[in-house]
Parts: structure tokens; sequence; C-alpha cells
């Protein structure tokens, strides 16, 4: 029993040092749980709250693109896709094949779905198809209890009512890339479209309206659990274009497959009317995503669909330059309307000898019937008497040389050359011979429709600064506001000076010998006045000349002159300026003008049609349809 | 007092009276504890008694039960026995190791209704008894000879290399601390532990390269730095100290802890459940908890301490020192003091292998409490009572 008792001593010895030894690690577990939960614990509550909350941006629709008559050119479309939840279908596989007897689905399909499937979690829906129509919707919604794990979503896709014919102006939305992301979150969600060319692409930020949000709590494997919090985003602004998508319509069909421009404008206020550029594309397929041959065949086509010719196209304006000339000579004094020339077919310049379009020339002429005829010989002479730097001066008073701002990217300012403009450019002074080429259009200078189009509005509203513009009302980035009603400045050309000229582009149309004399429009009140003008874009060798030239119908397409007109309507009182271009189309008369015709005479119909075209009366219209 | 002093032939207490001598204040702080792990239960399953509260509730009945029956036990019938226990229970440890070895699967238990007995849990309380047997007959002097601690020594090792094979780092480690602890309180010369834990720091590169499975290495690796594999093993430890921390003083409240609830913390029901309860209830309900198991600790200590016999006193330091380590492991685990090595938490977590051993060995301990005054002779092996 003494034994035992010494055992206890030495056991309850151990067991208290055991007992203390437990007690200081508890001790510890405690303070740890203390530092954790007091000291840590703000930084815990943010971890946890950052694991369990998650924030979903919701897109917002869209802003409508329409047209000045509020008619849609661009909206937004419901988009039925079908979707498969692998957790809901239980066996993919077989659900994928019931489901391909009502929506044929190819092998690549198959295997995209099948990778989803792998890599996405079972419960996140997988788009199988996008773009069904209706009778496959109808088709799946029936079969439902068949096809497990299967549903009809409906999205919202861009949708181009007017599809190629206003491709140019409006331009499209697509994917968003790497270069374009800007730190907007809403560029990050998965389909996310923004405008890549045209007006969706200027106006993309006020088009985009902003995203809204939604807080969701979600799970450990990413399941929504519920809805904590929801901001409603702002819808995309309504942009309203000056184009008129009836005319715009017509002069798609007048066109056909040409490779042309034309642009119409309000010489007044420099609403665009229209603006086409021919061939076009379907926007509508670059939204879905195009082929690799339908890109191919976009990018080869010599006709250059892609490009919006009208301001990015830049042609030698020929002889639809010659008013410009003549009133960059009747400023200087170098010519009055009465200084006559005699055109012998030819004039030579030193070794150089320069030819008039008339083989044997047209005799003596004054201004009015220099413009008329569109004599050569004439407009050398005045050239050289007025110098290249003058005329330059009055080609960019007219609009000529410089981009004019108008709201869809891609412009090209085109070229007004001048002295300085050849020894810093060529390195080479500027020759006579050059100034005698530039008084027919030709030569170093390029003008873009869209500037023809601007020259001539300012030709006709008696030499006011207008530029032109392609939204009725002012877009900002939180909405629209009007424009600030103002008349455009005036250019300080002479009445008189324009009366002249004015009157010779009468003449070109309405006169019994114009160039232009068999496209007059018939009609009294909607009679035009213009000038043609027909672009060499090839050399025409001394050897052609004297054996005879060439016919264009005799030439390859590639080779044949570039017909142009421009013109505006009604002579009287001219509110419609029009420039057309047709890219190797032979004459400027017998291919552009009959264009410019049809063109003028039907904006001017369709005016008469609908007069509430003009802004405050429209701006009413459409409060009278949002109420 | 059941027992006078020096009466070893005592006539036999009646079960009865026996009962009446039942520790119940040790009783109700058992069930007020577990109670804890149903309601933690009940939460985790999102307010459901399905799956694992009821079930666990069953299990805790049916494991009070047995733990009554051996308390009533006389304490000289698992003197007597100790021996034939362990080797029943070793016998049954190489059993699933061979079972397991020729194919029959991975699976280490075997199932008895309610409980599934894993031999290696089943061992923790059967390597106390025997130990405590072995201990109870030796002297002062015995104890100071180095060879007579070879017999124990070689007692506790062949068990835990067979379970660390299996391989169970957790159990492993309980079982060789629990030994420890009792050589410890037998008195065990103090040098012989520094000697012994010198050798342990040599042969730890050899363990490291020879018995440690990759998966071991790895939760050892991702303990020292658990924000290198967020996604991996360290998302475990990470998503348990956000949980517990972002449960503050007072918690989220009851069934709203949301790292629980959304599932970003694993093993909620089981080895993650003070997490669970810290995030709910906050610093507050952590410290409740671990009060309670402080209370039962200290109890067992007195048990221990109050034992005349060396038998009783050996047994009750063995079960509370396991219990001990049981509390230390899971909590300074979630807590992300140690590595994950799948401790659960005792009388809360979900799990009837646990529950099994704990219970039978607080059996034991209550057993001890009720023979406290029964003195058993040094070379009394519990033959003649």
């Amino acid at each position: 029993m003494h034994r035992d008792s010494e055992r206890h001593k030495l056991f309850s010895r151990r067991a208290l040092m055991l007992g203390a030894g437990q007690a200081a690690l508890l001790s510890v577990l405690a303070g740890r749980m203390y530092y954790l939960q007091v000291v840590e614990s703000q930084r815990y509550v943010t971890l946890a709250d950052e694991n369990r909350i998650n924030f979903r941006l919701l897109a917002p629709p869209r802003g409508r693109i329409v047209d000045r008559h509020s008619l849609p050119m661009a909206d937004n479309q419901q988009n039925y896709r079908v979707v498969i939840i692998p957790e809901q279908a239980g066996n993919v596989e077989r659900t994928l094949d019931l489901l391909s007897l009502i929506v044929p689905l190819s092998g690549g399909e198959r295997r995209r779905i099948r990778r989803e499937v792998k890599r996405k979690r079972a419960f996140v829906p997988i788009t199988v198809r996008e773009n069904l129509d209706w009778s496959e919707v109808a088709r799946i919604e029936v079969n439902t209890p068949d096809l497990p794990g299967i549903l009809i979503d409906v999205g919202q896709s861009r949708n181009y009512t007017k599809g190629a014919e206003t491709a140019h102006v409006i331009g499209y939305v697509a994917a968003v890339s790497e270069k374009d992301l800007t730190g907007d979150p809403l560029l990050e969600l998965p389909g996310f479209r923004i405008g890549k060319a045209g007006v969706e692409k200027i106006y993309d930020l006020s088009l985009r309206g902003s995203g809204g949000s939604s807080q969701v709590e979600v799970n450990a494997l990413g399941r929504v659990i519920r809805e904590l919090d929801r901001q409603e985003g702002q819808p995309g602004n309504e942009v309203r274009l000056t184009i008129d998508s009836d005319l715009q319509h017509y002069i798609v069909q007048r066109l056909g497959n040409k490779s042309a421009t034309v642009v119409v404008m309000d010489v007044h206020t420099g609403e665009v009317l229209s603006l086409v550029s021919s061939p076009s594309f379907d926007p509508n397929s670059f939204n879905t995503g195009l082929s690799q041959a339908e890109w191919e065949s976009l990018i080869s086509n010599p006709k250059a669909p892609l490009t919006n010719k009208a301001i990015a196209g830049q042609y030698a304006p020929g002889s639809t330059f010659k008013p410009t000339v003549a009133l960059a000579g009747l400023e200087k004094g170098a010519i009055t309307a009465d200084t006559k020339i005699h055109c012998s077919g030819s004039v030579k310049l030193g070794n150089a000898e320069f030819h008039c379009w008339k083989r044997g020339g047209h005799g003596v002429l004054d201004l009015q019937g220099a413009i008329e005829h569109s004599c050569d010989v004439y407009f050398y002479e005045v050239a050289r008497r007025t110098g290249i730097d003058r005329i330059s001066a009055m080609a960019r008073r007219l609009g000529l040389g410089s981009r004019l701002g108008l709201d869809l990217p891609g412009e090209k300012p085109g070229l007004v050359p001048s002295n300085k403009w050849k020894l810093g450019a060529v390195g080479t002074p500027w020759q006579l011979g050059e100034t005698l080429i530039a008084g027919i259009g030709q030569g170093y200078i390029l003008t873009t429709p869209l500037q023809l189009a601007v020259m001539t509005a300012r030709l006709a509203n008696g030499g006011h600064a207008v530029t032109p513009r392609l939204t009725m009302e002012r877009v900002t980035q939180t909405g629209v506001e009007p424009y600030p009603d103002e008349e455009a400045v005036s250019i300080g050309i002479s009445p008189e000076h324009l009366t002249m000229v004015l009157k010779g582009m009468n003449a070109v149309v309405n006169s019994s010998t114009g160039t232009a004399r068999r496209s007059r429009i018939t009609e009294q009140r909607w009679r035009m006045a213009g000038k043609t003008g027909t672009v060499q874009v090839r050399r025409i060798s001394k050897a052609e000349r004297e054996t005879g030239v060439l016919k264009n119908k005799e030439l390859p397409w590639k080779e044949r002159d570039h017909a142009l007109f421009i013109g505006y309507a009604p002579v009287d009182s001219p509110r419609f300026a029009v420039s057309v271009v047709v890219e190797h189309g032979g004459g400027g008369s017998s291919t552009a003008a009959p264009v410019a015709r049809d063109v003028l005479r039907e904006t001017q119909r369709l005016a008469e049609l609908r007069p509430s075209s003009g802004r405050r009366q429209a701006l009413g219209e459409d409060k009278g349809r949002k109420t | 007092m059941l027992y006078h002093d020096g009466l070893l032939s005592q006539p036999k207490v009646s079960i009865g009276q026996k009962l009446l001598h039942l520790h119940w204040l040790f009783v109700i702080l058992l069930t007020l504890t577990a109670s804890i792990g149903f309601a933690m239960l009940y939460s985790a399953a999102g307010g459901d008694f399905d799956p694992w509260a009821s079930r666990q509730m069953v299990r805790f009945g049916v494991g009070m039960l047995g733990m009554v029956v051996i308390a009533v036990t006389d304490i000289r019938l698992w003197l007597r026995y100790a021996y034939a226990f362990y080797f029943l229970v070793l016998a049954l440890l190489l059993g699933v190791e061979l079972a397991g070895f020729v194919g029959m699967g991975a699976q280490r238990w075997i199932s008895l209704g309610f409980f599934n007995v894993q031999p290696s849990e089943l061992m923790k309380v059967a390597m106390v008894l025997a130990l405590a047997r072995y201990f109870h007959g030796g002297s002062i002097e015995d104890v100071g000879r180095p060879m007579f601690l070879l017999a124990p020594a070689i007692m506790v090792a062949v068990p835990a290399v067979l379970i660390v094979r299996q391989p169970d780092l957790g159990t492993t480690l309980m079982l060789v601390l629990a030994s420890v602890a009792i050589f410890f309180a037998a008195g065990v010369r103090m040098w012989k532990f520094v000697l012994a834990g010198i050798l342990g720091l040599i042969s730890a590169p050899v363990a490291w390269f020879t018995i440690l499975r990759d998966y071991q290495k790895q939760r050892i690796l991702t303990f020292l730095n658990p924000e290198s594999d967020t996604l991996g093993s360290g998302y475990h430890i990470i998503q348990s100290k956000i949980a517990l921390g972002s449960g503050g003083v007072f918690g989220k409240g009851f069934m709203l802890g949301t790292q629980s609830h959304l599932n970003f913390l694993p093993e909620k029901q089981t080895d993650f459940i003070f997490t669970m309860l810290a995030e709910e209830f906050g610093l507050v309900g952590g410290l409740t908890l671990i009060a309670l198991y402080v209370l039962l600790l200290a109890y067992g200590f007195v048990i221990a301490m109050s034992s005349r016999n060396h038998f009783g006193r050996l047994v009750a330091i063995g079960v509370t020192v396991t219990f001990f380590l049981y509390i230390f492991i899971n909590i300074a685990m979630v807590m992300g003091l140690i590595p994950v090595v799948g401790v659960p938490l005792p009388l809360v977590s979900y799990g009837g292998t646990a529950m099994l051993t704990l219970l039978f060995g607080f059996g034991l301990l209550l057993c001890v409490h009720i023979h406290q005054d029964l003195t058993i002779g040094r070379r009394d092996s519990g033959d003649e009572f």
C-alpha cells in the first residue's frame, strides 16, 4: 500500500503536468479564435462576401437607329436559341440525338457542345443553336417532355431592317475584340456587341446605354441562390438619322450592280438624305459571323463592297471642277462672263499639247458656253490666267481638300494641290502644265463624292458654308439635343459670279445643246441643273490619239473612265444637291447624269409626299408616337 | 463508498447501487455537448433532421446505453481482459489490412448497424487498457528500467505502423500521443522522452521519404503555405478561416452561415463542424463549446487522480488525453494551426466511428469513477475478484 501511495503521488504530479499542458494548448486555441474572430474579423467578413456575392452585369438594350421619318433601320430582334442544361438533360448525347431530329446538328457543332459540356459546370446552359426560326421553336416547344434539359432562350440581337441598303451608313455591330476593351465592364460580357463601322461605331457610346447590375448570392459551385439587389441599366439612346430610307432604297435599286456612289443632301441644312455606296454587303451577317468563304469574296471583290466609297473613295473631279475654276477666275478678274476664247481642239504649251475632249474644237465660246459644252481648252486658259493657288483656295472654300466632319468613321480628306503642297510632298516646283490639267479637274486633285455634293450645295445655296450631317439631332453620350438653329456662314463669293456659273450649270441640262440635255427633268417645278464629268483613269498615248482614242466599251472595265455628275434642284430655288460617281462607268453625261436626274426627281417627289420631314415637325411627330 | 479499503474480495455490489454512483453530472455535460452537435447537424442539413441530426441522435442514444453498461461493469473484468482485448483488436487490424491488401478495396471497417467499427479506432481504447494494465503491474523501480519499457513500446509500435500504412496519419498520431501520455503519467523519466523526441526528429526525414504518401506530404506542405494552393488542399483551410473570421464575436446566426450553407466550407457536417459553429455563433459559441470540453476534461483528471487503483488512474488519464487530442487536433486544424489530418470534433462531428471510441472510453472513465475506492494490488491481475 505504501508503494502504491508513492505511485499515486508521482501519478498525480504527472497528471497535473498533463492537465497544465492541455490548459496551455487550449488557451492557444482560444487565442487563435480571438485573433481570427475579433482582430482579423473584418478582413474575413469581406472575404466571405466576396465569396458569396457575384455582381452580374445586365446588358442594356442597344438604342435603335431610325431614318428621318422614324422608320427603323437598326433595331433589336428577339433571337431564339436553344440551350441545353447538362444537369437536367442527364444523358446529353441522347438528348442531342433527339434534338437533331428537329434541328439538324453538324459534327462540328456536336463537338463544340461536347467540349463546352465538359468545360462548364453542369447547371450552366450551353447554347446549341442560335437564330431559330418560328417553326423550329414551335417544334421544340411541343416536344419538350421528350427533350430533358432543352430550353428555348430568348436573347436580343441587332437587326438591320434595310440590310445591305444602309450598310455603309449604319455600319454593323460585332463581338468585342481585345483592342476594343476600354475598361467598361459591359464590353467583357459574353456575347456583347459593339459598333464596328458607320453610325453604329461613331455613336457607339450613346447607342450602348449603361449597364445595370444584379447582385446575386452564389454557392461554392457558382450556382445562383438568390438575387440580393438589382439596378436596372439605362437603355441606349435612339439615334434619328437624316437618311430617307425610301430614297436610299430607290437609289440602291437604280444603281443595280454598278460600282458607284450617290450622295443627296439638303443644300441649306446639310442633312444628308441619302448616302449610297454600291455594291454593299449584308450587315446582319457580320453580327452572326461570316464564313471564311463569304469574307474572302467580300475582300477580293474589285468593286470593294466593304469600302464606303462615298466618303472614302477619292476621285479626280474632272469637269465637275470647272465651276470652281470659273469662280476663281472671275474673282481674280482673269475672266468675265463675256470673256471669249477660241477652242481649236487643243492648245500648245512649250513642247506639250493639251487636248480638248472634242476633236476639232468648239470654236469661240463665252463662259456660259464653256460650262455648257464643258470645253477643256477654255478652262486650260482660265486656269493659266488664274494660277493654281487661287484655284486651290476656291476649292477649299467650297469644301474640297479636307474632311468635312460628317458623323461617319473613315472619311478621307481628298487632295487640293498647291505650289507649296507640291514642293513639300513631291519636292519639285509646280509646273504651269499642271495648272492647266488642274483647270479641268485632273492631275493631283482628288475629291470624295461627299465633297462633290457639299461643293454643289455651297454653289446652289448662294455660297454658304453648309456642312453635311447625318443625324436630325445632335447625339451626345447622354442623349440627343437639337442642333443650334443658325444660318451657315457665307464663304464670300460674289453673288453675280455665282449667278454666272449657275446659269452655265443650268444650260448643261436645260439648253438644247448642253452636255446633259438628254437627262433633263421634264416636270417644270423639279428641274435640275448640274455639271457632267468624265475622268480618265489611264494615259492616252500620242500614238493612240493619232490612230483614234479607244472607246470605253473597247476597254477592260478597270481602264474605263469614271463617270461623274453633280447637280441640284429645283433650279429656281435650290433645295437638294446630288453627286453621282460611277466607277469606270464611261461618260458623265451618258452614265452619271441619268442617275442624278432620277435621284433628284425621286428626292423631290418624296419630299412633296411627306412634307413633315422638317426637323421640328418630325420632333413633334416623334413625341406623339411615344405617348 | 461502494468499496472499502483493503478489502480485495468484497461481495459483489449490485448494479442498482452502481448506477446510483454513476457520475451523472458528467453524463449531463456529455449530452449537452452532443446536443450542440445535433443543432449544428440540423443546421448543416439546411434546417432538417435528415440526413445527419436524426441518425446522430439515435447513435448517441444507443452509445449512451453502451457507455452505462461499460461503466457498471466491474473494473477488474477490464483489467483481466485488457491484453485479450488488445490482441483481438490487433488481429482485426491485421485482418482489414490483409483484406485491403488482397483486394477487398479500401474498406477499413466492419459494419455493426449504427456503427461502423474501425479496428484502428477500437485500438485507441484497447491500447489504453493494455498499457494501463502493463504499468499497473510495474513498480516505480520497474518503470525506471529501460528494458521494462521495451514491451509497451512494441505494443504501441506494431499497431501504429499498421495504421500509418492504411494510411491514417490522424489516428496514428493520436494513438502514439495518447500512449506517450500514459508512459508519462506512469512515471517514465523525463530524459527518456527527450531522447525519444531527438530520435524522432532524426527519423522524421526518413519517414518523409518512406512512410508518408504524396497526398500526406502535400497536406503538410499546404499547411506551411496554404495560399500557395487556393483551389486544392489549401482551399479547405482558407475557406475555414474565412468562415471562422467572418463569424465575428456573436456569429451570423443559427442556420445563417454563408460559408457553410453555400458550400464554400468543405465537410461542414464532419471535420469542419467547429468552423460552422463558430461562423453561426461566433467567438461566444466557439468558446462555450470549448468551455464544455474543459469541464469534461477537468472531471476526467479529477476521476483519474481520485482513483485508488493504478489501473483506473491510467485508464482515466488515457481516455482523457485521447479525448483532449480529438478536441485539440480538430480545432487547431480548422483554425489553420496544424495540417488537415482528418480528426473529427468529439461528440459533435457526424459519424459513428469516433462516437463509438469516445463513448467506449467514457464508459471506462465512468467505470473508474464508480470503482474509485477499490484498491487492486500490483500483482493482482483481476483474476480473482
